[in-house]
């Protein structure tokens, strides 16, 4: 039988805040709503930026996507701080465990030196990847409009600041010092990385928060995680003996699913919004994507070798599957 | 091979190093200037950012791992609270004004401090400084969410919280702290953080912190006084970061003394003038007092910031202009400004009154060279009209000063008798200010003040909801005889008192 413990009720006077009601009705709201929804001032800014008069401090308008009500795009996550924070804090005990089992187990001495060459030249310079993603990141959130889109923002770029981490002990493990100054090294000359290098570089230099939303979050990493983490490493290399570095990043593996159901969904929402933005999108993902796939394809080659031209097909169309499922047609070539 | 034997060991120090800054590079394919656009006209020079020492070395996981514990508490905490009727526990209803205060204009300041880190996250062109502020801006986001969830208890039982949102943007009080916050954001990316993490963070938070959180604690009002404790280890943080980064943008050229001088000045007074409502709340809305503004300023303001502009001064910094005025007015502001808000309480989203006896009792001791002299004078004038069923409400409007937009209602500093006003002419227009230190400012920015949004003018002007004061009421979501006016005779008071008296008897 079951048993109630009882308390005294009281009867509230309301259930939530005004704008929560209004924008939900009569009845309580989740933690992720109050936290999130219309927490951004709207009206009477003071003053204009010094650092850019032609701006409103809060400026819907420094993107050429519009959206009536920007609270539209919402985080199916419904991450705020406290269960982003949970959320992370169980991944990295996971990913501490990881580590912590291939350096007990002297997994990486079982590695052939060609096949940790390979993880390495793969993977360290992609912590400076990391590091364009998380400004990139800091940007959108900085300068992007409503808290439900630009929240998830912020937590990306420190996410990416996590991940330049998790892969500089990577190279540290594998390689010592010397592979975190080779990685860069090739990040800086090695022809193979220019690339990606200009493109991380030229998506810095974008000034429309959603643009930049786009070309970092949607089209390179929503290319990248999947070609990276999921084919070169999960498939690739841990069949030619490299498990321990499949396992060292497994927290990138699933950081990038998790993050693309959220900014397909953005992506979604913005489409569904209007022609105008359709276009628009369809225009940068088109533009960005062709330039990132000419980026990652001599990345992959090393690799993938002669499965490298089927694996790009693979991916992009794999890719415009998923921009297609947005409502945004894509052609990207290879 | 065996790469790992070869290479020594990594000392803390080092491999904070490569897992932060060694991961930024110089640009070839986009100068600096494009990608870091704000770093320079601010005329602030940085010769190398490598001397830029990490005021805390915390990577994500840590940083993951830490904060995820300590928010699974506080959230434990807040939902028994809110099964047990934890607001029944506080002192007493009048209490409810600080936090509703507190809802309205602090926890707004958090978000917009989350935006400005943000955006300083991204422009400052140094790793180490820009992970610092990320952190920050992340901190800060926390905050603005923890408070607002701590205190959405209190909204489903109490007037006054739920149009937070909405006042947030348009209650003439709560332009105090946005035209602050505004101010820093639309400051340069190291105006910003000399503002916001220096100015207020290391020489001010604990004089808001502080008090405000052992309020809490005095008061019973225990999901405030968890989010407090919770938050202090972020608030450490902030403080190292602040001073870390005034020391760096002072070591690395003489040409930014002068600038950063300017900023403090300019800071220091705009944050005290903000902590005015701070001082309020301490000496007059909690019900059990924790210690006077007067008390608080002389720990954290006279000695601690004493002993930090001796340690600046080998920069060549000195103290911020306004310290000896703020000393001056130590023993007036917080009375000058309950006075005010008494009168114009029917304008307030949090109920105003006049203090009990036992309440004059303490002011006078902890106020013994002002408080009979100026201040008892005027509530027994206001008791009286009170008494006689004819309560003092000032219904015309205040003046309100140009720069940090308070009412123009605090006196000369060497004079407690007459009010302080200063004016100034600019292309024609008048404006008006509460001290010298704040028409300094906009002597200085005259172009940036001038866009000021005062809630007064637009009253007049008639653009906040239709002119009159039902519109305006409607225009902030105030809903009249319940959220504003005088706390005796309020549905908070009778509620409370309806509710503690059917929780500890058996009447239904």
């Amino acid at each position: 039988m079951p048993i109630e413990l009882r308390t005294i009720t009281i009867e509230p006077l309301r259930n939530n805040y005004d704008h929560l009601e209004k924008r939900f009705g009569h009845k309580p709201a989740s933690r992720y709503q109050e936290a999130s929804y219309d927490i951004q001032p709207v009206e009477n800014l003071h003053y204009r930026p010094t650092w850019d008069p032609d701006q409103t401090l809060y400026d819907p308008t420094l993107s050429r996507i519009r959206m009536r009500d920007w609270y539209d795009l919402k985080d199916p996550r419904q991450l705020y701080y406290g269960s982003y924070t949970q959320a992370r804090a169980r991944q990295q005990d996971t990913e501490e465990a990881n580590f912590e089992f291939v350096e007990s187990n002297g997994l990486v001495m079982l590695m052939t030196d060609a096949l940790r060459q390979q993880a390495l030249d793969l993977l360290v310079p992609l912590r400076h990847v990391a590091w364009g993603a998380d400004q990139n990141n800091m940007m959108v959130c900085g300068y992007g409009y409503g808290t439900t889109f630009k929240q998830p923002c912020v937590f990306y770029a420190l996410d990416q600041l996590g991940i330049a981490q998790y892969l500089s002990r990577l190279g540290l493990l594998l390689g010592g010092q010397d592979a975190l100054v080779a990685g860069k090294q090739a990040w800086m000359e090695a022809p193979a990385w220019q690339d990606m290098r200009r493109y991380v570089e030229d998506v810095m230099a974008v000034r429309d928060p959603v643009e930049v939303f786009v070309a970092q979050d949607v089209v390179l990493d929503g290319l990248l995680y999947p070609l990276v983490y999921e084919r070169l490493v999960d498939d690739l290399l841990a069949v030619q003996g490299g498990t321990a570095v499949s396992m060292l990043t497994q927290f990138m593996t699933r950081w990038g699913a998790e993050t693309r159901r959220w900014s397909d969904s953005v992506v979604k929402t913005m489409a569904a919004e209007s022609a105008e933005n359709r276009a628009v999108l369809e225009e940068w993902i088109t533009q960005w994507g062709q330039r990132a796939v000419a980026a990652l394809a001599p990345l992959a080659r090393p690799v993938a070798v002669d499965t490298t031209d089927a694996l790009m097909t693979e991916q992009i169309a794999a890719f415009a599957g998923r921009a297609a499922k947005a409502g945004v047609t894509i052609k990207l070539e290879h | 091979m065996d790469t790992k034997a070869r290479q020594p060991k990594l000392g803390l120090r080092e491999k904070y190093r490569l897992l932060t800054r060694d991961l930024g590079w110089d640009p070839t394919y986009q100068t600096r200037e494009t990608l870091y656009p704000y770093a320079e006209y601010e005329g602030i020079k940085i010769h190398d950012w490598d001397k830029w020492e990490d005021p805390f070395r915390l990577t994500m996981d840590a940083y993951w791992k830490y904060q995820s514990e300590k928010d699974r508490k506080f959230y434990a905490i807040l939902d028994a609270h809110a099964q047990n009727n934890g607001h029944l526990n506080i002192t007493d209803a009048r209490y409810l004004s600080a936090i509703k205060l507190f809802l309205q204009a602090i926890s707004p300041g958090e978000y917009t401090s989350h935006q400005g880190f943000s955006r300083a996250g991204r422009e400052l062109p140094g790793v180490g400084t820009q992970v610092a502020c990320q952190m920050q801006a992340l901190d800060e986001l926390r905050h603005a969410q923890t408070q607002i969830h701590a205190l959405s208890n209190y909204n489903r039982f109490y007037n006054g919280f739920h149009a937070f949102v909405q006042q947030r943007d348009r209650m003439w009080y709560n332009s105090v702290p946005r035209s602050f916050f505004d101010d820093a954001m639309t400051g340069g990316p190291f105006e910003f953080v000399v503002a916001i993490a220096f100015a207020f963070e290391y020489v001010l938070t604990n004089l808001l912190f502080v008090p405000f959180m052992s309020g809490a604690a005095y008061n019973g009002d225990m999901s405030t006084v968890t989010f407090g404790f919770s938050a202090q280890s972020d608030e450490a943080r902030h403080m190292t970061l602040g001073l870390e980064s005034i020391k760096f943008l002072l070591e690395q050229d003489p040409a930014n003394v002068p600038i950063v001088q300017g900023w403090l000045d300019k800071w220091f007074w705009r944050g005290l003038r903000l902590l005015s409502l701070v001082g309020t709340m301490m000496d007059y809305m909690l019900p059990k007092r924790v210690m006077s503004w007067a008390e608080a300023w002389n720990i954290y303001g006279e000695e601690n910031g004493s002993a930090l502009f001796k340690d600046l001064a080998r920069y060549g910094i000195r103290k911020p202009k306004g310290w000896e005025d703020a000393s001056k007015g130590r023993d007036h502001i917080s009375h000058q400004f309950m006075l005010g808000l008494y009168q114009w309480s029917f304008g307030t989203a949090f109920h105003g009154w006049i203090p009990t006896d036992e309440e004059f009792a303490w002011l006078s001791e902890k106020y013994p060279d002002t408080f009979d002299r100026y201040y008892r004078p005027r509530w027994n004038e206001l008791r009286k009209l009170a008494a006689a069923g004819t309560p003092f409400k000032n219904y015309g409007l205040p003046m309100l000063c140009q720069t940090c937009q308070l009412p123009c209602l605090f006196t000369e500093p060497d004079d407690p008798t007459t009010l302080c006003h200063r004016e100034v002419e600019y292309k024609g227009e008048r404006y008006h200010f509460c001290s010298s230190h704040c028409q300094e400012i906009f002597d200085h920015e005259p172009e940036k003040y001038v866009q000021a949004w005062l809630p007064m003018n637009q009253l007049t002007q008639g653009t906040s909801g239709g002119g009159g004061l039902e519109n305006w009421m409607k225009y902030v979501n105030l809903v009249d005889g319940q959220d504003n006016g005088d706390f005796e005779g309020s549905q908070d008071q009778r509620n409370f008192a309806q509710w503690k008296h059917n929780s500890v008897s058996n009447q239904a």
